[in-house]
Order: structure tokens, then sequence, then C-alpha cells
């Protein structure tokens, strides 16, 4: 009954300034569909299959690899939506994201929220592997419950690499069966919406933005290599999202500042 | 050779390392009324033990088992984005440096002094500290772990005027906690530096933040 599916991306520079895509492979409940860019230069690709998965005992992976000088965008057409699974034996479901960028590459991991449907029991691990000259963008939304409804159990764990060295590594756990403590004053504080909006640039290592409140449960951390991250709490998803989109644009004109010196 | 007597001298809030300056996030939770009571101090330091406890105690044991310590320190800085908890691991890392090497004089100790002179985390000095003091890996964990929970359980007797004997039940309570995460700690500390946990707790980093800010407070974290 579950899945085991694996997508994958691979994006290169075309040698005319722009960025082709010569492997794109969907699979299972994971489809691919290439969308247009707004902006020049770069490929865009929209995971438009994810809606009712992962249920329970699925095994979801997507691969992208953005090539040396290649400029990828990856989005999502909705949110991803962990359910429980068929059966009181399907265990947690897994949805692993490995991303690698080269040198000169930029690479945006843009999807939408993940919400933790009721009963469901999923762990989530993102990975990045960045070359020195890498640019990165990566934001992940956790949301937790449906409108109305407890949250299932939820795992992430985010680790970032830049040279081979570590520059983020981050593990939340929330849900019934999670750690206890994971809904009170030290973790969430009661709060049901959680993102990680992470910007890596080469550019600040020229400088790097200092940190800063964005409201009350929201900061942004330089963090100790040339790296932003944005942490944010939001009692919803639509609150958390303009915090985390408020925060992008300036930090993207942040970087564009710092390329222009 | 029984080295209990080294683990209570370690684990003594009264080594001068400087900690009992730091109330580990629950000023700024009792500022914004998260922490009025002490069930809400025991929620808050089994979160606390849950995430950022069992992150650094595993770095402390890892240090112990004998990891490069340099390795652990920036495994260390990857798992703190918060540039307010990374200066204040480093100077308290410092403080302990500074303590330890008069208490269990070691040349790890030393080598990492000189590598890190403006402090390395100090949960990875508490570990090299432990190994020079002939303590084991889980001793370092436990150490380390305590103190994720009897920093903030001590700050907030003087900042709610909690009855000392009500702070130290829920210290007590969480004992069975603390094992578990200590084992937990130094299972993971067994299988490589990747194998190392990196709980975090959102709350923590974005209130750390907040509270350096803050032109007068009674603790430094």
């Amino acid at each position: 009954m579950s899945v085991t599916a694996t997508a994958r991306i691979t994006a290169v520079a075309d040698g005319r300034g722009s960025t082709a895509l010569p492997l794109l492979e969907s699979d299972g409940p994971l489809a691919l569909r290439r969308t247009r860019s707004p902006e020049t230069g770069y490929a865009r690709v929209t995971v438009v299959g994810a809606m009712s998965a992962p249920l329970g005992g699925d095994r979801l992976a997507v691969e992208v690899r953005a090539e040396d000088g290649a400029r990828l965008t990856v989005d999502a057409a909705a949110a991803t939506v962990a359910l429980p699974g068929a059966g009181p034996d399907a265990g947690p479901a897994s949805y692993t994201v490995r991303l690698s960028a080269g040198e000169g590459a930029e690479l945006r991991w843009l999807p939408e929220q993940l919400v933790s449907a009721r009963g469901s029991a999923l762990d989530m691990t993102t990975r990045a592997d960045l070359a020195p000259t890498a640019r990165l963008v990566l934001r992940e939304e956790q949301v937790l419950g449906r409108h109305g409804e407890p949250t299932g159990r939820l795992s992430t764990r985010l680790t970032v690499r830049r040279a081979g060295r570590p520059l983020l590594d981050q593990h939340l756990a929330y849900g019934p069966g999670a750690p206890g403590g994971w809904d009170r004053a030290a973790v969430l504080g009661g709060h049901r919406a959680v993102g990680q909006l992470l910007l890596v640039d080469p550019a600040f290592d020229h400088g790097l933005p200092a940190p800063r409140l964005l409201g009350t449960t929201a900061a942004l951390t330089p963090l100790a290599g040339p790296a932003v991250l944005v942490t944010a709490l939001a009692p919803d998803a639509r609150l958390l999202r303009a915090v985390l989109d408020e925060a992008l644009e300036g930090l993207l004109k942040d970087s564009r500042a710092l390329r222009r010196r | 050779m029984t080295t209990r007597a080294a683990l209570l001298v370690l684990a003594d809030g009264r080594f001068p390392a400087g900690g009992h300056a730091h109330s580990g996030g629950a000023e700024p939770a009792v500022k914004a009324g998260h922490i009025r009571n002490a069930q809400d101090l025991a929620d808050f330091c089994l979160g606390r033990l849950h995430t950022t406890g069992l992150t650094v105690a595993a770095l402390a044991a890892a240090a112990a088992h004998g990891l490069d310590p340099l390795a652990l320190d920036e495994a260390a800085d990857a798992r703190t984005p918060s540039p307010a908890l990374r200066a204040v691991a480093r100077k308290l890392g410092r403080q302990l440096m500074r303590a330890a090497r008069a208490t269990w004089p070691s040349p790890a100790l030393t080598a990492l002094a000189e590598a890190r002179p403006r402090g390395a985390h100090q949960p990875v000095v508490l570990g090299l500290t432990a190994r020079a003091a002939g303590l084991e890996p889980a001793d370092a964990a436990h150490c380390v772990a305590y103190e994720t929970v009897s920093g903030p359980a001590t700050a907030v007797v003087r900042l709610l005027s909690l009855d000392p004997f009500e702070a130290t039940a829920v210290l007590a309570r969480l004992a069975p906690a603390l094992d578990e995460v200590a084992e937990q700690a130094a299972e993971a500390a067994r299988h490589g530096i990747d194998a190392l946990p990196a709980a975090s707790a959102p709350l923590l980093d974005i209130t750390a933040e907040a509270h350096a800010a803050w032109p007068v407070r009674l603790f430094a974290s």
C-alpha cells in the first residue's frame, strides 16, 4: 500500500546565460512541471502532485542538483499534508530532500507549507551540500494540525554543509510522542506555525547583517558562516508566511547590494 | 580508579566557571509571562532539556570521548543559530577553561585554549575537562544536561521569588528525564560527529536575541 518514490531534478548552465534541465524526473505522487520563471537566467520547477502525500509508511524523496553556474528555483503548487497511513501498522512516513549547488550556482528551494494532520507521523530530512561560491535560498514551514485540529507527530532535520563544513544543523520535533515540553515556553510557546528561512551567500563574507527581531516571535540571525537564518513562530500559516516573505525581500536586497560593491 | 568525587567537584554550582550569571532563557520567559509558577518552570525545563540540553550534552560527551574538539566546536556553531547564544557559549567556555586548567591541567585543554583564545563552546570545554578529570563521556553528558535545567531553576527563584524548595523539587522530578537525555547523548557520541543530535528550540533562539538587547537585565542570558 505504501509508496516509495524519488523525484530528480538536475539544472545546468546552458552556456548562453540561461539554465537547462537535462534531468526532470517525476515519480509516484511527486509530479514535477517546468514552469515559467519570472527572472531571466533562472529555470523554475514546480512540484504539483504532493497534495495528498505522504501517508504513513510512504518513503518520498526529492533530489535537486544545481550544477556549476546554474540558477534554479523549485517551488510547489500546494501545501504538503502529512496524513495517517492505512491501518494501524503503517508506521511513520519519511520525506527526504537532498539539495546540492555547485560553484557559482544558485538554488532556491521554496516549497509550500508542510502540514502535520492529526494522527500522522512524518520524519522529514533536508540536506544541502553547497560549493564555497554557491548561493542557497531555503524556506521551510511547519504547520501543526489543519484548522482547529491537534497536530500529528512531525520531526524535521535540516543540515546544511558548505565546502564540506557544517553551517547549520537543526532538528525540530513536535506532537504526540515527541520529547516532552515541545509546545511549552522553551520551544514553541503554544504557537502552531514554525518557519525557517535561510540565505547562504558568499557575498556575506563582506559583511553579515546584524541580528534583529522581526516582531516578538521572529528573529533574523547571522550564522557563523556567510549565511543568515530567519526563525519565526506564528499562530497560523498565513501570519508566518507574511513574516518570512518580508524577511526574504529584505535579505535579497541586502545581498544584491553587497554583490554590487 | 573511582572518580565520583571529581564529578561532584565539576558539577558543583560553586565551581568557579561563571554559570550563575545565566538564566538559560528563563528571564525572557518570565518577562513574557510564560513562566509564572513551579509547573511552568517544569515545562520550560523539560522542553529545554530535550532540545538544547540533548544537543549540548552530546557535544560534551563527544569531547570526553576523544572526538576532535575543533570539529566539535564547529558543530556547536552550526547548532547555535543565535549569535547571542554563540557569544554566551564561548564566554562560558573561556571561563570554564580558566578554572579547568587550574584544576585538572591537561595537554588537550591547553591545545584547545591556544586554538580558541576567545573561548570554545562551553560543552566542548566541559567534555575535555571531564576527560582530564578521569570521568566518562556519560558523566560529562550528565553534568551538561543538568546545567541546562539547574540554571533556569535557580534563576526563577530570584526572578519570581519562587520557593527554593519548590524549584529544587522541580529538578528532582526531572531526574529520570535527565538520566535518559544523558544516556542518549553518550550513546550518540559513540557513533561519531555526524551522528550527534541537533535538537533545537526555536523560541529560545528568538528570545535570546531579544534578551541580549534589553538595556537592563538581571542575567547575562
